[in-house]
């Protein structure tokens, strides 16, 4: 059977069109949730937190943390007096277990959760040479950990000191904001299991989420914003002394 | 067209460019993932494969669908705002398979202390207590529901 010219231009359409949907791969898993219609962040209120480390334990397993590795962890600060530009900070295993008291009463103790800061101008992102890490357009950073080298860069670039190397699967790992609960409604582990309400999941581009009259009734600050980071971790109360 | 006449060697030179130039574009496309600057500088697939993980902790929205004589006694309660897997823990597996499984007790001696263990750090309003002073070592149930943990005056003298 010879082909004709006719023929041959259909087959060629039908086959442009088979290999389009072939590079386009497979549909979204969620496809109630749109990307474009979020921009997420988190809200810090310092002087409700109590340190229990509720936190850094659930962090750990839902998103299954390796034992001495923390993605949240929570820092007690103790200023003893003027000298706020030298507090001591302790952070027993992240915080996980509590804190037991300090010998030394007295001076300012406070409480501080810190995690990944998932700036918009991430210097983290920008060092990675594959392209492993990103900024997702929800404003998430991620690691992609089948494309990750495990070459360091980003542990290095991070200011925040957010980042380390998985020593199981040697790839970089981070806080994902629980990215696979917050695309399903859900809001983070850490969020969700803190008692006093001192961690906050918030959504700047919804414009019903309290974070908008929070942001102008109250003074908040991020944290080294002399980096210029975009850092999107707001923190209520907090003291010069925290770095 | 004298000054042509070696312009095979030209010709050869660019066959070896052209062909280099196509292996380049083969091994390129098989080596970078399909779905690669799909969102920007990074693999999009990779956006749905971390939102697939599976989740730990149901959230108490979950909870909430049949334990309701629970969220009843808790919203009058000071713990109304403390979410159900901050003590009892992640409970996916729960939600998922009520039934067949079934979350462990807990034992309020170790698990209430782990917030309310007094120390200087803690914001000055928070309730926190010496626990060996304050209860002896009698379980903190005995007198607190930690589902409502404040003590009506009814309940002391009845």
């Amino acid at each position: 059977m010879s082909m004709t010219r006719r023929h041959f231009l259909l087959l060629t359409a039908a086959a442009a069109a088979a290999w389009d949907s072939v590079v386009a791969g497979t549909p979204e898993a969620a496809p109630n949730y749109n990307r474009s219609e979020h921009w997420y962040g988190m809200l810090m209120n310092i002087e409700k937190c109590i340190g229990c480390g509720s936190c850094v334990r659930a962090c750990q397993l839902e998103n299954k943390v390796p034992d001495g590795y923390y993605r949240t962890w929570v820092e007690r600060y103790h200023v003893a007096d003027w000298t706020v530009e030298s507090p001591s900070v302790d952070s027993p295993d992240g915080g996980k277990n509590g804190f037991v008291e300090l010998k030394d009463s007295g001076g300012k103790n406070f409480f501080v959760p810190k995690l990944c800061n998932h700036c918009a101008d991430s210097p983290c992102t920008q060092v990675c040479p594959v392209g492993a890490t990103f900024v997702s357009p929800d404003g998430v950073v991620l690691v992609d950990p089948n494309y990750c080298l495990g070459c360091r860069y980003c542990v290095q670039a991070c200011p925040y000191g957010c980042r380390f190397l998985n020593p199981a699967t040697e790839t970089a790992e981070k806080c994902s904001l629980c990215y696979h609960r917050i695309t399903k409604g859900l809001t983070t582990a850490c969020c969700e299991v803190c008692p006093t309400g001192t961690r906050q999941l918030v959504d700047f581009k919804n414009p019903k989420d309290p974070i908008h009259e929070f942001l102008k009734t109250h003074s908040v600050l991020v944290l080294k914003p002399y980096m210029a980071t975009k850092a999107k971790v707001y923190y209520y109360g907090l003291d010069g002394s925290v770095r | 067209m004298k000054d042509l006449k070696d312009a095979g060697h030209l010709l050869r030179l660019a066959a070896v460019f052209a062909a280099v130039f196509l292996m380049f574009l083969l091994v390129r496309g098989l080596l970078v993932p399909r779905s690669f600057g799909q969102y920007g500088h990074y693999r999009g697939a990779a956006l749905s494969e971390i939102a697939s993980r599976p989740v730990t902790y149901a959230g108490h929205q979950a909870c909430e669908v049949c334990h309701t004589d629970v969220v009843e006694l808790k919203s009058k309660g000071k713990h109304a705002r403390v979410a159900c897997e901050s003590c009892h823990g992640p409970l996916a597996n729960h939600a998922d398979d009520p039934a067949s499984i079934q979350p462990a007790k807990l034992e309020t001696p170790s698990l209430c202390p782990r917030c309310h263990t007094a120390n200087q750090a803690k914001p000055k309003g928070f309730p926190q207590v010496a626990p060996d002073d304050h209860s002896g070592g009698v379980p903190c149930d005995t007198c607190h529901k930690p589902h409502s943990p404040v003590i009506e005056a009814a309940e002391v003298n009845p």
